[in-house]
């Protein structure tokens, strides 16, 4: 039996925070930079693992019928 | 044990179905049903090599009645569509494919004594591994409760990446990506199912009365997120729901066509006269832990409420319109008119369900934080606390609502690379989020950065790989297998078949009541025997031994 909650109901923002742990604590008005920052870190990780030719492997991408 | 579980909550006998999507980049055209049997076969190689003695088996298909329809008839063969005839075993004969597909096509490792390619397994953790039609799906095992419910079924994808591994690993074999989806975007759905055990007095008319408005707006907290609208999403957008698009009835026997809301399939896997399967096929496949966990808990209350006569009195004008409304309306704001004139939200719908299955809750004690069953609190509390976040913190709800993790991810792109929602590349964002390899896949990019919410154990869900849930008939058909796995020729959900040196045919140990053969009952018999000789003579009764062929 699992079940074992780990609740962390955290906002997207102090979530961007933990990605940079190094950092000292952002002042206020460098906090919503420091958000921009977190959304590009993040989209710079997926262009890394996005695979490449998205037009040819999408249309690939052909299922038989299922339920 | 052996009882009946706590009424009232979200604690029911449940299991989960996933068809995953299947596809062979350096093979696009390679045969669907081909690729799926190796999927299965290269589980076949990958347990056999964990477990002693072999871990597959054969399905146990006289139990199977897919043309049992709830609301009391059976539908003529002749007249089935031949994707609804699932009882007969689906064998690929090898000469078949041969002629079919070339015979390069055939592995010939990849066959078992017969000549014919394994479309189907039983796991040792009780689950089922198959072809279906196009697909390879993995069926849970039983369990009793929303978070087993998700373990189990997140097991399953790990099942799903091992295959992948071994596929990979293979130099005579294209490599194979599964995806935890719904649809390829090209009008072509196939389906991630729940199962729930319902006492057979219920009325089937009460159920989809009671359950309707919740499956046309349950999405909202479970929808898997999809980049475009329409079944071959002509048109360019962002929809809620995988599924929503491809549903056309409201009630019905199909699966596959003219899919239906609810569905009458009924086939207990269980004592007839008492139970009925409640086969739902409405849902979207989940990876969002939290997204799957209100599925189950939710839905298990649902029918809970209905169960007792208590599901709100509202009905959904034109549901498989609502349900599209609902879907594509990612503002969470468009209105549903109710047969009694009433307009309200999808939002507004979940919270009539929140309150009433609250109430029962309350009335029966099994909701207690402490006192209760240990499962309806945390669904409730989990439950408003999603609904609060869709109408005031969506940026908080989407740590744990898949489509809004998604959407915040194509989101990001459209800002950063000014994308339209036609460009390939989101699209290729939509596919790859549902990708079950941890380095590909964009769900599980999330869940690494703690962007996503964790509800069950990492160590729970690899241990569910290989171990059946404790409490329901599972654990039995999971012990069979992983103990005994070279004497079982043969297992279904209702039906463990052995056929044991000394026996002079084949022995079919019926389970047909889900919640027996759990660990408290028959733990101590499988502790006590190493062979499955003995171990049979106990179970069924013999004092000596069997008697000699």
């Amino acid at each position: 039996m699992a079940g074992q909650e780990q609740q962390q109901p955290q906002s997207r923002d102090s979530q961007v925070e933990e990605d940079v742990p190094e950092a000292p604590p952002a002042p206020p008005e460098a906090q919503a930079s420091a958000s921009t920052q977190g959304v590009d870190d993040l989209l710079d990780e997926i262009d890394g693992v996005l695979e490449s030719n998205a037009e040819e492997f999408v249309r690939a991408f052909v299922q038989k019928g299922g339920q | 044990m052996g009882g009946a579980l706590p009424a009232g909550g979200a604690m029911r006998v449940m299991g989960a179905e996933t068809e995953y999507g299947i596809h062979a980049p350096s093979a696009p055209s390679a045969n669907a049903t081909m690729m799926s049997a190796r999927v299965v076969q290269a589980y076949a190689q990958v347990t056999r090599q964990r477990a002693a003695g072999g871990a597959e088996t054969r399905w146990d298909y006289t139990d199977e009645e897919p043309l049992h329809d709830a609301r009391g008839w059976t539908l003529e063969r002749g007249a089935a569509h031949p994707s609804q005839l699932t009882d007969q075993p689906p064998v690929l004969d090898a000469e078949a494919v041969a002629l079919a597909y070339g015979r390069e096509e055939l592995e010939l490792d990849g066959q078992d004594e017969s000549g014919t390619l394994l479309m189907n397994m039983v796991l040792g953790n009780g689950a089922r591994l198959y072809v279906d039609h196009a697909h390879p799906e993995y069926s849970s095992p039983e369990v009793t409760n929303p978070s087993d419910a998700v373990t189990w079924d997140a097991a399953g994808d790990l099942v799903a990446l091992a295959t992948v591994r071994r596929l990979a690993a293979d130099p005579e074999l294209p490599a194979v990506n599964l995806y935890k989806n719904n649809t390829d975007n090209k009008s072509v759905s196939y389906g991630s199912h729940e199962n729930y055990l319902m006492p057979r007095s219920v009325p089937f008319g009460d159920i989809v009365r009671g359950l309707t408005p919740f499956f046309v707006t349950r999405q909202i907290m479970c929808g898997a997120g999809r980049v475009g609208i329409g079944q071959d999403s002509s048109t360019p957008g962002f929809q809620i729901s995988q599924r929503a698009d491809f549903f056309e009835a409201e009630v019905g026997l199909e699966t596959t066509i003219r899919r239906p809301i609810i569905n009458t399939r009924d086939e207990p896997h269980a004592t007839a006269d008492k139970y009925r399967r409640l086969h739902v096929i409405i849902g979207d496949a989940n990876l969002s832990q939290a997204s799957n966990f209100l599925k189950f808990g939710t839905t298990a209350m649902v029918l809970s409420l209905i169960e007792a006569g208590l599901a709100p009195k509202v009905e959904v004008h034109e549901p498989v319109l609502a349900l599209q409304t609902v879907s594509h309306d990612t503002s969470l704001t468009a209105m549903l008119r109710l047969l009694d004139g009433r307009r309200v939200t999808a939002l507004d719908l979940q919270w009539m369900y929140h309150e009433a299955a609250s109430k029962l809750a309350q009335d029966t004690g099994v909701g207690d934080a402490v006192d209760g069953d240990g499962h309806t609190h945390q669904v409730l509390e989990r439950w408003a606390a999603t609904l609060t976040q869709l109408d005031s913190d969506r940026a908080g709800a989407a740590s744990s609502v898949e489509w809004l993790a998604k959407l915040s991810l194509l989101e990001g792109y459209r800002d950063r690379d000014g994308l339209a929602w036609d460009d390939a590349r989101l699209g290729l964002v939509d596919l790859q989020w549902a990708d079950i390899r941890p380095e590909k896949g964009l769900y599980y990019r999330f869940l690494a950065r703690n962007r996503m919410q964790r509800i069950v154990d990492d160590v729970d869900i690899a241990a569910a790989v290989t171990e059946p849930p404790s409490d329901t008939r599972a654990f039995f058909r999971g012990r069979c297998i992983s103990s005994f796995g070279k004497d079982v020729v043969g297992a279904s959900w209702d039906s463990v078949i052995f056929d044991v040196p000394g026996y002079g045919r084949l022995q079919r140990v019926p389970t047909r009541e889900p919640l027996r053969g759990t660990q408290a009952l028959t733990g101590g018999l499988f502790a006590r025997h190493r062979t499955a000789a003995p171990f049979l003579a106990e179970l069924l009764g013999h004092t000596t031994a069997p008697p000699a062929a």
